[in-house]
């Protein structure tokens, strides 16, 4: 079958590690990047746990990356090989591969801080409470009532903050951001400063002087603990409520091909709405197909490629006035490109719609021939018993032409392998679907978490902003998220302020009148 | 065949033409020749011939070909003022009809403006 010599370079990636990934990567850096240098941008790295990206195009990657002059030997076939290298290029991949370690010390520094804090900060009220009876057990004043009621509340308190502590800041950081987060710095400072006032308070006041009024010890417990949950209180509110109400609306548009999406936003640091951007953006961008863009990227090809400029005044270096004089001609020139493209257009849709009718009406055969056997018909003929990939196997050599021609069409055909076939066929007659669900897979091209992760292009992207990725968004920001072969741009503006008014309407006012215009003759 | 005087007469506001029909009797019925349409309990916006589509004054929708009211001179489009003396600008559509076609009455005098009329007049001014 035609689709599995397809797919024979990819197996050589999946035991990469990430210096290899490293290697590979330097050959996809575009050259166009001195320009980009005098411009007063920062640019920092967003970087999702690593993965290799897919080269999707077969016919020009068979080498690993170990041959640097690739770029300018191989034609150019297909989108992606028109790249060069050059010195800027490798002495940026050398302080890439130094930043991406230091991004990891930082992450990892930055949590063990916090957890050594945060455990610190918990044994601190037991500490208060426990080291008068270490100390100075005999002097102590007797424990009352009221005393030992407030151990069962301190003790209350301590568990709701370990949960609430818990629910909050435990969970698995999903990406790596480049600057250190706002508020949650802050707060730990915050926390720092007043659990240390406590301690100076405490160690000042109570262990220097030997208190012995061991209830009034146990309130100060109690009240840091407090403390520490309106804290807790705090931080709910910075990190998860202030966000919450839409403020902006962020237009975010992919480069290659123009498809655009807005989505709502509260008060967010740009870098949180570069991850709340990319978060959406696996889930409601169609997959970024390189092969869509060959045709408009062959007709750019040919509008260059109509004239030839020579110079005839004897070497001049007349370089503006020879590209303006290209410019006016290719615009007298008569040119017809554009009913070629109405033509091309038209005739792929046709071309398109044809086989999408031969793959349905395939499809639709070969699903009338399996059967889901009922409990008593499985016992009594245990000859033909089909499990869901037997069937799938058995029926899917009778869809498989027209489902890879129709792939080959509309060019998904690198997105599904044979196996990825089979598996979504079992799947399929696993949960009663019909052809048309079937299908829906191949007919419209999904978002990209529906391919396996090795069919996604990018997970690693850079923010690229003129302004401190810290500071929040405003109204008029502009950013770029950048990955190996595309770029989203980001335009963020501000909800406008609403003025809402009411007005009072009386059920029984609603009251109708006959307007006529009659004509007699007399 | 019935004559009919009519003259342009010149007012300080409007300008309006009189108009005498004699009625025709057909049968038991003394009829006019003509369609009216207007009147205070209609609708002024439907009235194809009103300049001012809040005007709720009788107007002539049609008239008859060799009617006694096209013998007279009345046009379509002529908003009728007064019949015999009665004034028509604050009437119902059917208090019109009566006024028009009362029994007793064989000659009716109707004081009509029209358009064109006023066109005229001030062509006649600037000239």
């Amino acid at each position: 079958m035609d689709t599995e010599s397809t797919y024979s370079g990819y197996s050589h990636y999946s035991g990469h590690s990430k210096k290899a990934h490293r290697q590979g990567s330097r050959d996809r850096h575009k050259s166009p990047r001195s320009k980009d240098g005098s411009r007063s941008e920062k640019s920092v790295t967003i970087q999702t746990p690593p993965a290799e990206p897919l080269l999707g195009n077969d016919t020009s990657r068979t080498e690993e990356g170990q041959d640097d002059n690739w770029g300018e030997t191989t034609t150019a076939i297909t989108g992606t090989s028109e790249h060069s290298i050059s010195q800027e290029d490798i002495a940026r991949i050398s302080k890439d591969l130094e930043d991406s370690v230091g991004l990891d010390c930082k992450r990892y520094l930055g949590l063990t801080v916090a957890a050594v804090l945060g455990l610190l900060v918990f044994l601190t009220p037991i500490a208060f409470i426990l080291l008068p009876q270490i100390l100075w057990r005999d002097e102590l004043e007797p424990c009352g009532t009221v005393c030992e009621g407030l151990f069962i509340s301190v003790a209350f308190k301590l568990l709701i903050l370990l949960i609430g502590t818990w629910a909050l800041f435990f969970r698995q950081p999903k990406a790596d951001i480049p600057r250190v987060f706002m508020f949650r710095a802050l707060l730990l400072v915050l926390i720092f400063l007043f659990v240390f006032s406590y301690w100076l308070f405490y160690g000042v006041r109570i262990l220097d002087s030997k208190d012995t009024n061991y209830q009034g010890i146990v309130q100060y417990a109690v009240s840091l603990v407090d403390a520490l949950l309106f804290i807790h209180y705090l931080a709910i509110v910075l990190l998860e409520l202030r966000q919450l109400q839409p403020m902006f609306t962020v237009k975010v548009v992919r480069s290659t091909d123009g498809e655009s999406r807005y989505y709502s936003l509260g008060h967010l640091s740009i870098q949180r709405a570069a991850l709340v951007v990319l978060e959406n953006y696996y889930r409601d961008f169609t997959v970024y197909n390189p092969s869509l863009l060959m045709a408009s990227k062959s007709r750019a090809a040919k509008h260059m490629a109509g004239l030839k400029v020579y110079n005839v005044d004897g070497p001049g270096n007349n370089a503006a006035g020879q590209s303006r004089a290209m410019i006016a001609a290719a615009a007298r020139r008569r040119d017809s490109s554009h009913n070629e493209l109405y033509y091309e257009e038209a005739d792929h849709d046709r071309r398109v719609k044809k086989r999408r009718a031969r793959l349905v009406v395939a499809v639709e055969e070969a699903f009338t021939h399996i059967k889901r056997l009922q409990a008593e018909e499985q016992q009594k003929a245990p000859g033909e018993v089909m499990d869901p990939r037997e069937a799938a196997q058995a029926i899917f050599p009778s869809m498989a032409r027209a489902l890879q021609k129709y792939l080959r069409t509309t060019r998904q055909q690198h997105y599904h392998s044979m196996e990825s076939i089979l598996q979504h066929l079992s799947f399929c007659i696993t949960n009663n679907m019909t052809p048309k669900a079937f299908l829906e897979r191949y007919i419209n091209p999904g978002p990209t978490l529906q391919y396996d992760r090795d069919r996604w292009f990018s997970k690693q992207w850079t923010l690229v902003s003129e302004e401190a990725v810290t500071s929040g968004l405003r109204d008029g920001v502009v950013f770029v998220l950048k990955c190996l072969d595309f770029s989203l741009v980001i335009n963020v503006k501000k909800i406008p302020f609403i003025k809402l008014s009411e007005e009072f309407i009386d059920p029984k006012s609603h009251k109708f009148a006959l307007r006529l215009q009659s004509e007699t003759s007399v | 065949i019935k004559e009919c005087e009519s003259y342009t007469f010149f007012s300080s506001h409007f300008f309006q033409q009189r108009v005498e029909i004699h009625k025709l009797r057909q049968g038991e019925n003394l009829i006019l020749g003509f369609s009216i349409g207007g009147g205070i309990d209609q609708d002024p916006a439907q009235n194809p011939f009103s300049e001012d589509k809040t005007d709720k004054g009788i107007y002539v929708t049609r008239v008859t070909e060799g009617g006694p009211a096209e013998v007279a001179g009345l046009q379509v489009g002529d908003k009728i003022m007064q019949v015999n003396g009665w004034d028509m600008t604050m009437v119902t559509h059917d208090q019109a009809r009566k006024r028009l076609t009362k029994r007793n009455e064989e000659v009716v005098r109707l004081l009509v403006t029209r358009h064109s009329l006023q066109k005229a007049v001030q062509q006649s001014m600037m000239s």
